[in-house]
C-alpha cells in the first residue's frame, strides 16, 4: 500500500502527480473464501478490515452490487455522536466514537473527523426533562455531555431563533462536545484501502441473487458474477435487508423507508457545530466546502424509491426557516433520498440468524453512519468467533422473541 | 410534452379515498402492512410465533397491500395496493370488502 504522508505528497507533486496508485485492487471473485461480507458500504468494509487486522482472517471477500460508497454511506448527513440513553446503545456508539478519534491515523487516510460538538434542541418542558435524564445517563456511562439553557444555545449558534413566541421555542439543548462530523466518502475509501492492503478482496458490481444453504447451514452466495462459496457469510446491508432475509428464508422485524437530505449553495463559515432537533425533525451542519447539510425525518410510508417525498421536504424546510430565519433565501443545490431499514425499537440487529453460518448486521435505521467503526469492530468479532461480542449481544434478532428491546426511539427521543 | 415515460412521480401522491375520491397525500396517515391477523388463541402461542405476529414484516420491494386512514377527511380506514418502488397506487378499497 502506498503510504500517504506529507513526504509522499511532496514527492508526487514534483512528479506531476503521475505516480499515485489506485487505493484498492480490482479483485476477481475466487471460487471460495473463508468469510464473505455482503455489502461494500462503510460498515461492511470496516467489518472486513477488523476481521483482517484484529482477528487475522484475511481470506475475505467484500461483495458490493454497485460501487464502493455508492449506497447510504454516501447519502447520510455525516453526524457522529454517542449520547444515547440506554447502556447497551451507549456502549455500542461510544466504542464507535472512540475508534473515530483515532481513525485517520489508524487507516493512514484523512477521514476529516471534526469534533465540533452536537446540540440536540429541546422545545418543550418534557423535551428538557428527557434531555436532563439522557445527559445524566450519558455521564454515568462516561460519555461527555452538558445541559444548556436558551442562552447557552445562543452562545454557540448566535443566529438561531430563540424568540419565546416561536412555534417551537428553544428552551435548551443537550451538548456533546466530542461529537461532530466526518467525510463520509473518505471513510468508505479508507476502510476499502486498508482492508485491501491486508489481503481482502473487494469485488464491486457483484449483486447477490441467492443464498446457498445445505441442511440449515450457509454454503455460499449466488451472485451476478457466479457462485462464491464460503464458511461464513455476513450481510451488512441497508435498504435491502428484508430482500436478503427473504433469500435465506426468514423474515425480519424491519420496514424500509426513504430518508432524505439536501445540500445548499456554499456559504462563508457561519455554523461551527451541528444542531439537531428531534421535535421538528431537522438537523443541520456546515461542510468544509461551506454548504449547509440538512437532514430530515423518514417518510411515513415504506418505500425503496431512493427519493424523499415532497410532503416531508416541505415540513422540514418550514422547520429550518422557523429555527433559522437567516437561511430563508438560501438556494438548495442537491436533494436525495436513501433507503433505511428501521426496527420497531430503532436499534440495529447484529448477530446470528436462523441459518447457521449466516450473520446479519442490519436495521441501523436513520443513524448508521456514526456507528461505522464500532459496527465493523463488533461484527468482525461475531464473524470470527461465531459469537456476539459483549457489546452487540443485546442487539440480537432473538430480542424480538424475548421482549428485551433496546427502545432508543421512544425512551431517548433523540433523532438517529 | 415529453414522450419519455417518468419512471416515478416526483410530486405529492394523490390517494383515492374509497369514500371521498382523489385527495392529496397530506390528508392521509399511513397504517402499515395490511392483513396482519391477531392470533385467535394468544395464550397457546410460542414466543417466536408471538414475535412473528407483533414485529415481523413482509417489507416487499414491489406491490404491497397496506392500510391508510383519511385522517383529515372522512377519518375512515381503507386498504391500498401500492408499489414500493414507483409508489403507484393501483387500487384502494374499503376495509371490510375483499380486494377488487
Amino acid at each position: 500500500m502506498q503510504k500517504y504522508s506529507i513526504m509522499s505528497l511532496a514527492r508526487q507533486a514534483l512528479n506531476g502527480h503521475r505516480g499515485w496508485q489506485p487505493a484498492w485492487r480490482e479483485a476477481e471473485p475466487k471460487r471460495r473464501y473463508q468469510v464473505i461480507v455482503i455489502g461494500g458500504g462503510g460498515h461492511g468494509l470496516a467489518t472486513a478490515y477488523y476481521l483482517a487486522r484484529v482477528h487475522g482472517i484475511t481470506d475475505v471477500a467484500v461483495i458490493e452490487k454497485g460501487w464502493i460508497g455508492g449506497g447510504n454511506t454516501g447519502r447520510n448527513t455525516t453526524i457522529v455522536r454517542s449520547n444515547y440513553l440506554w447502556d447497551a446503545s451507549a456502549a455500542l456508539y461510544e466504542k464507535s466514537l472512540q475508534l473515530w478519534e483515532g481513525l485517520s491515523q489508524d487507516l493512514n487516510y484523512n477521514v476529516m473527523f471534526s469534533q465540533r460538538g452536537v446540540l440536540n434542541l429541546g422545545h418543550t418542558l418534557q423535551d428538557m426533562r428527557d434531555i436532563r435524564r439522557r445527559v445524566n445517563a450519558n455521564r454515568l456511562n462516561g460519555i461527555d455531555g452538558e445541559v444548556l439553557d436558551t442562552q447557552g444555545v445562543k452562545r454557540l449558534v448566535p443566529f438561531i431563533n430563540t424568540s419565546p413566541d416561536a412555534r417551537y421555542p428553544v428552551l435548551g439543548a443537550s451538548w456533546q462536545p466530542r461529537a461532530g462530523i466526518a467525510r463520509h466518502d473518505a471513510v468508505a475509501w479508507a476502510y476499502a484501502r486498508a482492508a485491501d492492503a491486508l489481503g481482502v478482496d473487494i469485488i464491486e458490481n457483484c449483486e447477490v441473487t441467492g443464498i446457498r444453504r445445505d441442511s440449515g447451514r450457509v454454503t455460499g452466495v449466488e451472485t451476478s458474477r457466479g457462485l462464491i462459496e464460503a464458511d461464513r457469510v455476513g450481510a451488512v446491508v441497508s435498504g435491502h435487508a428484508g430482500v436478503l432475509a427473504d433469500m435465506a428464508g426468514f423474515r425480519l422485524p424491519l420496514e424500509s423507508h426513504p430518508l432524505q437530505a439536501l445540500v445548499s449553495e456554499p456559504l462563508k463559515p457561519i455554523l461551527d457545530t451541528v444542531v439537531m432537533s428531534n421535535a421538528v425533525h431537522v438537523y443541520v451542519s456546515q461542510s468544509d466546502k461551506g454548504e449547509l447539510v440538512i437532514g430530515a425525518g423518514i417518510d411515513a410510508y415504506t418505500g425503496y424509491g431512493n427519493r424523499g417525498s415532497f410532503r416531508t421536504l416541505e415540513e422540514f424546510l418550514a422547520a429550518l426557516i422557523e429555527l433559522y430565519p437567516i437561511f430563508s433565501r438560501l438556494r438548495m443545490l442537491r436533494h436525495w433520498g436513501g433507503i433505511v431499514d428501521t426496527a420497531p425499537d430503532a436499534s440495529p440487529i447484529i448477530g446470528r440468524t436462523p441459518v447457521d453460518g449466516l450473520f446479519f448486521n442490519v436495521g441501523w435505521g436513520t443513524g448508521g453512519f456514526k456507528a461505522t467503526p464500532g459496527s465493523g469492530w463488533v461484527f468482525a468479532h461475531t464473524l470470527a468467533t461465531g459469537q456476539p461480542h459483549d457489546i452487540n449481544a443485546p442487539f440480537s434478532l432473538e430480542r424480538f422473541h424475548s421482549g428485551a428491546l433496546v427502545d432508543e426511539h421512544g425512551a431517548a427521543a433523540v433523532a438517529h | 410534452m415529453s414522450t419519455v415515460p417518468r419512471p416515478w412521480r416526483t410530486d405529492m401522491l394523490t390517494i383515492h379515498c374509497p369514500w371521498c375520491g382523489p385527495r392529496d397525500e397530506t390528508e392521509f396517515s399511513y397504517g402499515g402492512e395490511a392483513d396482519i391477523a391477531r392470533p385467535a388463541a394468544p395464550d397457546g402461542l410460542s414466543d417466536a410465533a408471538w414475535a412473528d405476529y407483533l414485529f415481523m414484516r413482509t417489507n416487499p420491494k414491489g406491490w404491497h397491500c397496506e392500510q391508510w386512514n383519511h385522517a383529515h377527511g372522512c377519518r375512515r380506514w381503507f386498504k391500498a395496493e401500492r408499489h414500493t418502488v414507483t409508489y403507484e397506487i393501483r387500487v384502494t378499497w374499503p376495509m371490510h370488502r375483499e380486494q377488487p
